[in-house]
């Protein structure tokens, strides 16, 4: 089996396990959650220098979902990849459990880099991450994943402009430009387009992908560090409710608890038989 | 007090590899002996606090000791989410410090006032609330702050503020110093409105009242094994600073009373539940909000004759 094969299988097989967590749990948030699965695939099982075994490395690289809701992919991803044993995730959502709606602080569950769940502070965290590496003379890079809501908060361009200015080569931005934010198409709602555009204009070594092919969310973050000092974006065109027929581009997934037999359905689709 | 800053600072950072400086767009020239030591550990974020907060703690995530400099509105009520979410939540050491505190820049207008900084911050898990009353204690705050092992804010003057300690005293978080001892009232006092808390006990005892002065230096924690032992020794106590007089220290040590059958009373010296919307200096600003010697002694002769 070819490594993107072994890649897209983990997809598949995570977003079936997002959308069982989702029905078991009545855990929101589906369709931000599997928009970034790949994204979260590539990172976590091919790009991020990472060591479960000692998750708290200096040296480490850095991922933080700064689209907090999407923590039900999250936690998935990182217990596939061996950060907690993955039967702890059945307590998911039970009182006293620490995998909630969003993430919780990284002195509470290995794996995790920030308590992300309100918008606009993955980044600036990032940026100074980043920052820090550079201080102490460190080569780690810093990933920050948002989504295209998150580009409404005034605080993700306040760290745009800086992470320019201060030529943070290190760290690389990711939107999940899914076209969706909670109430509304995020185009009608803040005018985002030209996303790329934006983020250019700001200093940034931007480009644009489509953020389900595992091969072209590889080659893109690997431009993180750029020659230039310039950070990264990229700018990936995703599908709210990716993997699923009856859940692509409908927003009402951003809230929808699926049924016993959806969940069945789900799976049939991304035949994922376990 | 802000030159005091930059250059203690400037020792910190010496002795300290860790400690790291972001300013907001503020400090033009002070801190040009830190940038000597090493420039990469200073950064003038812009006006951007939110940013500034956010990446204030993602470096302290990663180990370092950074410290936030601006003027205290905007390092504080403009990113209080960032301070909330970032700093406090991930238990982040991270340094604020607000300059210009109160009504140090009264004549700018209340965009530039902070009355409610202390009240905000203190609601915050884990926040420590401190408010040096002169250079010696600011200098030991700062030193102190650097120590501790999560978020710090530290409201400081502008320039020119007089020394009230005549020599270094022995500092702790949460440990309130004793400046005179008295008999008839404590007068408890937060920040750089100490000079006219001076001079009111200097008032007092011109008419035979042994006030004790002391400086809360620490408004969070709160200095509670000097308030219980205070309630065998006065009837009445006085809350002195400069800041609204709801939510900061004087609401501190009323939510303290709360608990105590046997607490003092309590007078609250502070700004009202108004904005300033006159021009004046910080001297019309205090005797506009009652901060002044003379009435600070009057209002507590006053209250110890109705006692």
């Amino acid at each position: 089996m070819s490594k993107l094969t072994e890649l897209q299988g983990r997809a598949r097989l995570l977003r079936a396990r997002i959308i069982e967590n989702s029905h078991k749990t009545n855990t929101p948030h589906l369709g931000s959650c599997l928009s970034c699965v790949d994204m979260l695939v590539a990172m976590y099982f091919s790009v991020l220098r990472i060591d479960p075994s000692t998750p708290r490395s200096a040296t480490r690289d850095r991922f933080i979902l700064s689209k907090g809701h999407g923590a039900a992919a999250l936690f998935q991803v990182l217990g596939m990849r061996g950060f907690y044993p993955e039967a702890m995730l059945d307590d998911y959502g039970k009182d006293g459990s620490v995998f909630a709606e969003h993430p919780p602080t990284p002195d509470h569950l290995p794996g995790i880099e920030a308590a992300t769940g309100s918008l606009g502070h993955g980044l600036p965290l990032g940026l100074g991450m980043a920052m820090a590496g550079r201080i102490q003379g460190h080569d780690f890079k810093v990933y920050a994943l948002l989504s295209d809501g998150e580009c409404n908060e005034g605080s993700v361009w306040e760290a745009a402009l800086f992470a320019a200015a201060q030529r943070v080569a290190h760290l690389c931005v990711m939107v999940d430009f899914n076209k969706w934010q909670a109430t509304g198409r995020s185009e009608e709602v803040m005018a985002l387009s030209p996303l790329v555009d934006k983020w250019r204009a700001f200093g940034w070594n931007a480009c644009e992908i489509d953020g389900h092919d595992i091969e072209a969310i590889i080659d893109s973050v690997a431009r993180c560090p750029s020659s230039d000092g310039r950070p990264t974006a990229v700018i990936a065109h995703t599908v709210k409710g990716k993997g699923v027929s009856f859940m692509e581009d409908d927003n009402n997934w951003h809230y929808r608890i699926p049924t016993a037999a959806e969940v069945a359905l789900s799976k049939k689709e991304l035949e994922v038989f376990e | 007090m802000r030159n005091a800053f930059a250059d203690e600072l400037t020792s910190l950072a010496k002795e300290d590899g860790r400690v790291v400086l972001l300013s907001g767009d503020i400090g033009n020239k002070l801190f040009d002996k830190f940038k000597a030591i090493d420039a990469r550990r200073f950064y003038n974020c812009g006006v951007a606090e939110a940013n500034m907060m956010g990446v204030a703690a993602g470096m302290a995530l990663c180990g370092l000791r950074p410290v936030i400099y601006t003027i205290t509105p905007f390092t504080t009520t403009r990113c209080f989410e960032q301070i909330r979410v970032d700093a406090c939540y991930h238990n982040a050491p991270v340094v604020i410090v607000g300059t210009g505190s109160g009504l140090s820049y009264a004549d700018l207008g209340p965009t530039h006032h902070s009355l409610e900084d202390m009240a905000i911050l203190r609601t915050l898990p884990g926040m420590r609330v401190l408010a040096p009353c002169d250079n010696t204690e600011m200098r030991l705050a700062l030193r102190a702050a650097l120590h501790e092992d999560g978020p710090v804010y530290i409201r400081i003057g502008k320039k020119g503020e007089p020394d009230i300690h005549p020599k270094v005293p022995e500092f702790r978080i949460g440990k309130g110093i004793v400046l005179r001892a008295g008999t008839d009232i404590a007068l408890i006092a937060a920040g750089t409105i100490m000079p006219e808390v001076l001079k009111a006990a200097d008032l007092l005892a011109k008419h035979g009242v042994s006030a004790e002065l002391v400086s809360f230096h620490s408004v969070k924690p709160l200095d509670c094994e000097y308030l219980d032992r205070a309630c065998s020794r006065f009837k009445l106590l006085a809350t002195i600073e400069e800041h609204g007089r709801i939510g900061g220290l004087g609401g501190a040590v009323a939510e303290w009373r709360a608990s105590r059958r046997d607490a003092p009373l309590q007078i609250s010296f502070g700004s009202g539940d108004e904005f300033m919307y006159e021009v004046g200096t910080q001297e019309y600003a205090r005797a506009k909000f009652g901060l002044t010697a003379s009435n600070i002694a009057e209002k507590v002769h006053a209250a110890l004759r109705a006692n």
